[in-house]
């Protein structure tokens, strides 16, 4: 899952923490934006959509635009708006949800 | 919990608001979503000051004294706050990790400042596509820097951006602007005003200046704007100099200019009008930021872009007069302290005409072509809009009932304008006459565990939860 | 140009009306309000329901029964026509109970309204664990539930958007924008008029402004007694299905957000939102279903019921206005299907209308 990311940590001299994102550990500086922390860890896409399951990821950074939007600890939650802790548990709205939604 | 005056967010208007009323005497409760003050303009800036602060410029750093401000015993800061409703007598209802509390105050001061203008281009819901603001934001708080990077858009925070990646060592890939040589030349008769706050155009040509020497190709009277890429962006196309360029790339940052964040005015069915010069709807206030609701107030960029400078005078002169207003200070010592904010006010605003005339919206993206995603939430293109229009829809409440545009978690602040300018251009109305959404609580999303919990206990006093560390 | 009908309102009520006299090849021009109208047909709950109907009248519970029949066919031709789902789902509801006391006083106001209905009345009491097998989300302090077979819900939002197509589609005239500020018989014929000078010109009129009514029904002779009963509502985020089938308490939509209503507040016409309001409603959705808790309340709105004093539709032609007709009521979507199939023969004055008697203004005294 975690990729090359497109993106740079300018100091990347915080302590790590370990996070999990759909069930796999992920390792992220503590104290961390988490939507930032994991674009840096080269995750780009944070969700798919409940509508379409087109994926999205952070657009906006600042609380507005709800496509940060991930599960943390069971709570529907704006990525950009939390703290990357340890053990945090991250998962992501596959595309499968949608589906699932539509049925029955 | 009650409070004199109850400020709605810890950018420059809301800092400056609650350091001048406090002054006044009055008792402050400041909330604001974010860990630390600062808002987006100065966002984290108590800890990325001194970090990036090279990087950033002195225009971040200024945010400094304005946080320290807040450092005051008869002010409380409640971070991580969300507010999601917010009563005309006052009654704020706001989350902190969680938990639901409300907090009365006598005055109110929405300080909610702006949001990009929503630039709908085809491809922009792609994972990697983000406003130029979240870069931004990506540098300041986080020390994140996209790698490759394309920017596209008009606006002078464009050059901001770009220089601040310049100065990170990871320049962005191209520059891609939409304002034309007409646009410029158009601009020059604000001139006059554009001299009197030479400061920021001396600014602009040094970030040029910048991003020039750092090789950075830069297209302008870009047209034909999308992004490519199947699940992520992967490329970003244009025409200029009637050419098509494809310039592959993992981020584009989008802008093309700010406006007001409307939501919290908006419910509480403020009356706004459209400015057709900033190209958005502004709330209608007084010359001190009163309402049409007597106690509650706006301040900074919510209500009316003026940037980060006027905001905080703006804060300033509201706060003046809510100390008035509760009798802690006459009318002449309001009017004797506001008179060199007005001033400073005035000319923080005076380069305003030039830069709103110089770089004006992305045409294309206020009139989207039919495929492309409008409200990015329900995804609901144009061309729905479009046929909602055909349909009998005169105003965007119409069009949310029959197609959900506006119903997705954001509420509609990334859809709200794109949707208003296409149905006004389908049905030949003003922007006025067609009106916007109905905002209606929650403001943001708030769970249903802690809207039952306040059911059965008495809304929590703000203070203890700061005490207890949250 | 005069048209056999105008229909003053372009709500659901109207429009099902509209769509009904089209069907019936009469010809139609709808007035609809603004962007900002008080419209009941944007704020409802979407239930297509029978039980707590007409309980001290069964010609309503019979009326509700008769439109929730016909909605399957109703739903069909509007979505075949506009290629629209309707979202109609029709395999029962419930009412659901937090005391075994209030359950019973309920079952036996339902046996008794059974037997006036000749039987025809298909409920089932559940107790907890048999609610449980049914709805496995389902809270303990949940005692039991009525199921009633009758019961179901649909997109109300989409049915207004089919109708609004199918009755253009169908060569209706729909004039949107519009606040009727007069309307009088001239000749034999009527003309309504517009605030903004326009005039419309028909053989009949149907008031289905819903609370508009209040202020143009008296110009027609009805004394049109409704007054406005705001409910707020509200809704969550869009969650993978868990809810099996409505009740009225929550009830999951087709988008999969969970739809959780309402309250009853007799505020006038103002249909704000409340904090209270909410909280009530939150707490009462959690205790059903537990884990809504977790779920994020996305959206809340206030709407306003068009209530007339006994809850019942007001169906009544207008004794000094022969030609005018009151068509009101707050059950607009339930009876969506019997105000397209059945009552434009009653409004034709047809062999095959209906008796709605009951429903007509003479059970209210002269105020």
């Amino acid at each position: 899952m975690k990729t090359a990311s497109p993106f740079l940590e300018i100091d990347a001299d915080a302590a790590r923490v370990t996070v999990r994102l759909d069930g796999a550990d992920l390792s992220l500086p503590a104290g961390a934006n988490l939507a930032a922390a994991l674009l840096a860890a080269g995750v780009p896409v944070f969700r798919h959509t409940p509508v379409s399951g087109a994926p999205r990821g952070p657009f906006c950074m600042m609380g507005a635009c709800f496509d940060c939007l991930v599960e943390v600890d069971g709570v529907t939650r704006q990525a950009c708006l939390l703290t990357v802790e340890e053990g945090l548990e991250i998962v992501r709205a596959g595309p499968a949800t949608a589906e699932s939604a539509d049925a029955s | 919990m009650q409070a004199d005056l109850v400020v709605i967010g810890a950018g420059p208007a809301g800092m400056a608001a609650a350091a001048t009323a406090t002054e006044a005497g009055l008792s402050v409760v400041i909330l604001d979503e974010q860990a630390r003050a600062g808002g987006q303009i100065y966002r984290d800036v108590t800890r990325s000051a001194a970090r990036r602060g090279d990087i950033l410029g002195q225009d971040y750093s200024a945010g400094l004294p304005l946080a320290a401000g807040l450092e005051q015993p008869s002010i409380t800061h409640v971070t991580r706050a969300t507010v999601w409703q917010i009563a005309p007598d006052g009654a704020v209802a706001y989350s902190v990790d969680g938990r639901g509390a409300i907090v009365h105050g006598r005055r109110v001061l929405l300080a909610t400042g702006a949001l990009e203008r929503p630039m709908p281009v085809p491809g922009w819901t792609l994972p990697g596509v983000m406003t130029a603001g979240a870069g931004q934001i990506l540098i300041k708080e986080s020390g994140v820097v996209a790698g490759r990077a394309v920017l596209a858009g008009s606006g002078p925070l464009l050059y901001l951006i770009a220089a601040q990646m310049v100065r990170a060592g990871t320049p962005p890939l191209a520059l891609v602007e939409t304002q034309s040589r007409r646009d410029t030349v158009a601009a020059l008769r604000h001139l006059g005003g554009a001299l009197r706050g030479w400061r920021y155009l001396v600014k602009g040509l040094s970030m040029l200046a910048e991003i020039r020497r750092a090789g950075v190709p830069r297209y302008t009277a870009a047209s034909d704007i999308a992004v490519a890429g199947t699940d992520r962006a992967e490329a970003l196309s244009f025409v200029a100099g009637g050419k098509r360029h494809r310039i592959a790339c993992e981020t584009v940052f989008l802008h093309h200019g700010v406006v007001p964040n409307m939501q919290a005015a908006r419910s509480l069915d403020i009356p706004h009008r459209w400015n057709a010069a900033q190209a958005c709807f502004v709330p209608e206030t007084d010359p001190w930021g009163r309402t049409e609701i007597p106690n509650v107030f706006i301040a900074g960029d919510g209500a009316g872009i003026g940037g980060a400078k006027a905001a905080e005078q703006a804060g300033r002169l509201a706060a003046l007069e809510a100390a008035r207003d509760l009798d802690r200070i006459s009318a002449d010592a309001r009017d004797r302290a506001a008179a060199p904010v007005r001033a400073a006010l005035r000319g923080e605003l005076a380069v305003r005409p030039f830069l709103d005339r110089a770089y004006p919206p992305y045409a294309a993206a206020l009139q989207p072509a039919d495929a492309t995603v409008v409200c990015r939430c329900e995804e609901v293109t144009a061309g729905d809009i479009r046929g909602y229009a055909a349909l009998g829809c005169k105003g965007p409440n119409q069009t949310k009932a029959f197609g959900r545009p506006g119903m997705g978690p954001c509420q509609g602040r990334y859809c709200g304008l794109t949707v208003v300018s296409i149905l006004a251009a389908e049905t030949g109305q003003g922007m006025d006459e067609t009106g916007y959404y109905r905002v209606r609580p929650p403001l943001k999303p708030v769970t249903l565990g802690e809207l039952a919990a306040m059911e059965e206990t008495p809304a929590e006093d703000p203070a203890v939860m700061a005490a207890d560390g949250r | 140009m005069l048209s056999d009908y105008a229909i003053i309102g372009g709500g659901v009520v109207g429009l099902s009306v509209a769509w009904g006299l089209l069907r019936r090849g009469r010809s139609v021009t709808v007035l609809d309000g603004g962007d900002g109208s008080f419209r009941a047909s944007r704020g409802n709950f979407g239930l297509v329901w029978v039980q707590s109907k007409g309980m001290n009248q069964p010609r309503y519970a019979r009326w509700s029964q008769q439109s929730a029949a016909a909605w399957g066919d109703f739903a069909a031709e509007l979505g075949e026509a506009t290629g629209r789902d309707l979202g109609l789902e029709q395999k029962g509801g419930y009412d659901l109970h937090f005391s075994e006391e209030t359950l019973q006083q309920t079952v036996e106001k339902y046996e008794t309204l059974k037997a006036k209905l000749g039987g025809d009345y298909p409920f089932e009491v559940l107790g907890h664990n048999a609610l449980r097998k049914e709805e496995p989300h389902i809270g303990p302090k949940v005692v039991g539930a009525i199921l009633h077979h009758q019961d179901g819900h649909a997109n109300p939002l989409r049915l207004l958007l089919a109708l609004a197509d199918d009755v253009r589609r169908r060569g209706g005239r729909v004039i949107t924008g519009q606040t009727v500020t007069d309307v009088e018989k001239r000749d034999g014929a009527f003309r309504v008029a517009c605030a903004d000078g326009a005039t419309v010109e028909a053989g009949k009129v149907v008031l289905s402004a819903g609370l508009g009514a209040m202020e143009l029904g008296p110009k027609l002779g009805f004394k049109a007694p409704i007054r406005a009963q705001r409910g707020q509502v509200m809704i969550t985020e869009k969650l993978p299905r868990f809810i099996n089938r409505p009740s009225l308490i929550a009830r999951q939509v087709d988008e999969g957000g969970v739809q959780i209503g309402a309250t009853n507040e007799e505020v006038g016409l103002d249909d704000s939102v409340t904090q209270p309001g909410l909280s009530g409603l939150a707490a009462e959705a959690v205790a059903a279903y537990p884990v809504l808790g977790r779920a994020q309340l996305v959206r809340s709105w206030g709407a306003l019921r068009v209530m007339s004093p006994d809850g019942l539709p007001i169906y009544q032609e207008s004794v000094t206005t022969p030609g005018a007709y009151l068509v009101t009521c707050h059950s607009g979507i339930t009876l969506a299907a019997v105000h397209g199939h059945i009552l434009p023969s009653w409004l034709e004055g047809a062999g095959d209308a209906p008796d709605l008697e009951v429903f007509s203004e003479d059970r209210f005294a002269v105020s």
